[in-house]
């Protein structure tokens, strides 16, 4: 069923920082959006779109940003920094990340979805899959969660760093916005947050659902760093989160505007709500797979 | 009939105030959350010693719960303190998944549970909470009798890992539990034994059995009388040992009846030993304003209720 690749890590703590290129994370970031794909088609449920377009972010988080160990894993995660992921259907780029930086076989990836899986659609902990520290899928509950890690942190006198994603459509939860008014004003500056604006929800586009309007002015008058990205380009990504990392510790928490096209890298995925939670057909996959070619296919 | 001898009448949130403190002094990892309700929840003496280990939250419970579900991520151990209302039914979700399902060892402290809260009416008299969280995976629920003893649960489920719900109440009550009482998660209480029937009481309507008590001995009854202080997990052996040899059972909470004690010893009964049961709890109604006593009385919560649910089930009894 399965070989892992040279994508699956070693158990020692990851510093990769200086051992991978764009090029190499643009590959890596190809077989991510492959076993997207087809875990999606093989269950026939799950969601792609988001996935797609959250996957640079978290290539660049687990294989170039974060100091992580991926095994043993450690619920607590002292010294390491830790990720959160608020928007939990898109679990697919989230299993696939985590399995391709050394946190389970990659051979894993096949039972998603699946009776009897600690691949749940959406991320839990109570199947102990290394990697998840809290359930997620109901959204607006991970930001409170991250601030919180994150002042555990400083209370255990710990540098390291807690980041978090967030869908944009999510920002309509009210909860969102009372742990973005409570971070700022206990200084939690030990915190990068990142939204996932691809404008799409599932209803429609955000703006026509609940718009959001200028998110910028909205955090920076919340008392947020506020730093603007392309997220599906590592050349514009990468500077952006080394800013976001140079401006911690100065009393403020940090929050990346991230722009992404749902679906990113599959053409008819792109850009539509229409791929937020379908899966893809066979021929449809072949045309996705195609897309998506790897100089080394590792796929499960 | 036993003899329960108190010295004073003090209300259980300040034995959680205290047992806060001292796990301040004894517990590095315990952390503490509020929502503005610092003087409701007693929690100054805590906060004036550890300054560096309480979050003001403000009045934002669902950020709370998300917080600490957080900060156990680090090894704390968080306890929130919120009105019981908002520590259950307005962030029912964000304990579901961040907390419960998420397996986080946060005890959730509530205050002013029930109708004993008072003049505030029905918005703020929460008589669902122990259902609420007793449906959920993995959540333990408690919901001590006194001030020793919210004081000595709160102390002890620091230690006791998992989610914990932490019930109690506004009204000061004599304070009779033995200060050097151990506190076991899980195990009833047995205050007096008897032949004639088993009274199960939670809360603060443990105290208003042992009036029941009273009365009853003057009639000739016999009353058994036990402190269920944790409704989950149940002391389904202590319940049923007692059930059995009286063969008539009544239970006594400040709650609904759907969801509450008697309905958990309702449905052991039913499995285990089918028996007469009367159950002295808010019959599928909201609360209102009026003072606790008012309202005890109005809505069948104090021992003359209890004595009358007796009477009935014995009546019942084969």
């Amino acid at each position: 069923m399965s070989q892992d690749t040279s994508f699956a890590a070693s158990s020692e703590t990851h510093t990769p920082a200086a051992t991978k290129s764009v090029a190499e994370l643009k590959q890596i970031a190809a077989q991510v959006r492959r076993d997207i794909v087809r875990m999606v088609h093989a269950v026939n449920s799950g969601h792609p779109g988001g996935s797609l377009g959250c996957t640079d972010l978290l290539v660049a988080l687990y294989f170039k940003v974060m100091k992580h160990t991926p095994q043993p894993f450690d619920m607590d995660g002292i010294g390491q920094d830790l990720f959160f992921l608020s928007n939990g259907h898109i679990s697919p780029v989230f299993y696939s990340v985590l399995a391709r930086s050394g946190y389970f076989p990659v051979s894993e990836l096949a039972t998603f979805r699946k009776l009897n899986s600690r691949l749940q659609g959406h991320p839990a902990t109570h199947e102990h899959l290394p990697g998840i520290r809290v359930a997620s899928g109901s959204l607006g509950q991970g930001l409170s969660v991250a601030v919180g890690a994150a002042q555990a942190k400083k209370l255990n006198n710990d540098s390291s760093t807690v980041f978090v994603l967030m869908g944009d459509g999510e920002l309509q939860e009210g909860q969102v916005w009372e742990a973005a008014l409570y971070a700022p004003h206990h200084k939690v500056d030990n915190l990068i947050a990142f939204v996932d604006r691809n404008g799409q929800q599932i209803d429609g586009p955000t703006e026509k659902i609940g718009g959001l309007g200028d998110l910028r002015a909205k955090f920076e008058a919340f008392n947020w760093r506020v730093l603007e990205t392309d997220g599906n380009q590592f050349e514009t990504l990468l500077p952006t989160i080394e800013e976001a990392q140079s401006l911690l510790g100065q009393g403020q928490p940090i929050m990346v505007l991230m722009d992404t096209q749902m679906g990113f890298g599959v053409d008819f995925m792109m850009g539509s709500h229409k791929w937020h939670g379908v899966a893809p057909n066979n021929e449809q996959l072949e045309i996705a797979l195609q897309q998506l070619a790897v100089e080394e296919a590792g796929d499960y | 009939m036993k003899d329960f001898p108190y010295t004073e009448s003090k209300d259980t949130r300040s034995g959680f105030g205290a047992g806060l403190q001292e796990l301040g002094r004894t517990n590095p990892n315990v952390v503490a959350l509020c929502a503005d309700l610092i003087g409701s929840l007693k929690m100054d003496a805590f906060i004036k010693d550890n300054p560096e280990r309480f979050f003001q939250v403000g009045i934002a419970e669902a950020n709370m719960m998300g917080l600490a579900a957080g900060l156990t991520i680090g090894g704390k151990i968080p306890f929130t303190g919120t009105f019981a209302n908002f520590s259950t039914g307005r962030v029912y979700d964000q304990i579901r998944q961040s907390i419960a399902y998420s397996g986080k060892n946060v005890k959730i402290c509530a205050s002013h549970a029930g109708l004993t809260l008072g003049e505030d009416g029905a918005t703020h008299q929460i008589l669902e909470d122990i259902g609420l969280m007793k449906m959920l995976p993995h959540m333990t629920v408690i919901n001590p009798c006194d001030y020793n003893q919210t004081k000595a649960a709160t102390i002890a489920i620091a230690d006791y890992e998992g989610p914990v719900y932490l019930r109690f109440g506004r009204p000061v009550v004599p304070n009779f539990t033995p200060a050097d009482q151990k506190f076991e998660v899980g195990k009833g209480i047995v205050l007096n034994e008897g032949a004639d029937v088993s009274i199960f009481a939670t809360g603060h309507l443990v105290w208003k059995a042992i009036l029941a008590g009273k009365l009853l001995a003057e009639k000739g009854i016999d009353a058994e009388i036990i402190n269920i202080h944790t409704i989950k997990p149940l002391d389904a052996q202590l319940i049923l040992e007692s059930a059995r040899k009286t063969r008539c059972v009544v239970t006594a909470e400040e709650h609904q009846m759907n969801g509450g004690l008697g309905d958990s010893i309702a449905q052991l009964l039913a499995r285990e030993e089918p028996l007469p049961l009367e159950m002295v709890a808010v019959n599928d109604s909201f609360g209102e304003s009026g003072t606790p006593d008012q309202l005890m009385e109005k809505y069948g919560l104090n021992e003359q209720a209890i004595v009358a649910a007796v009477e009935k089930v014995m009546a019942r009894r084969k």
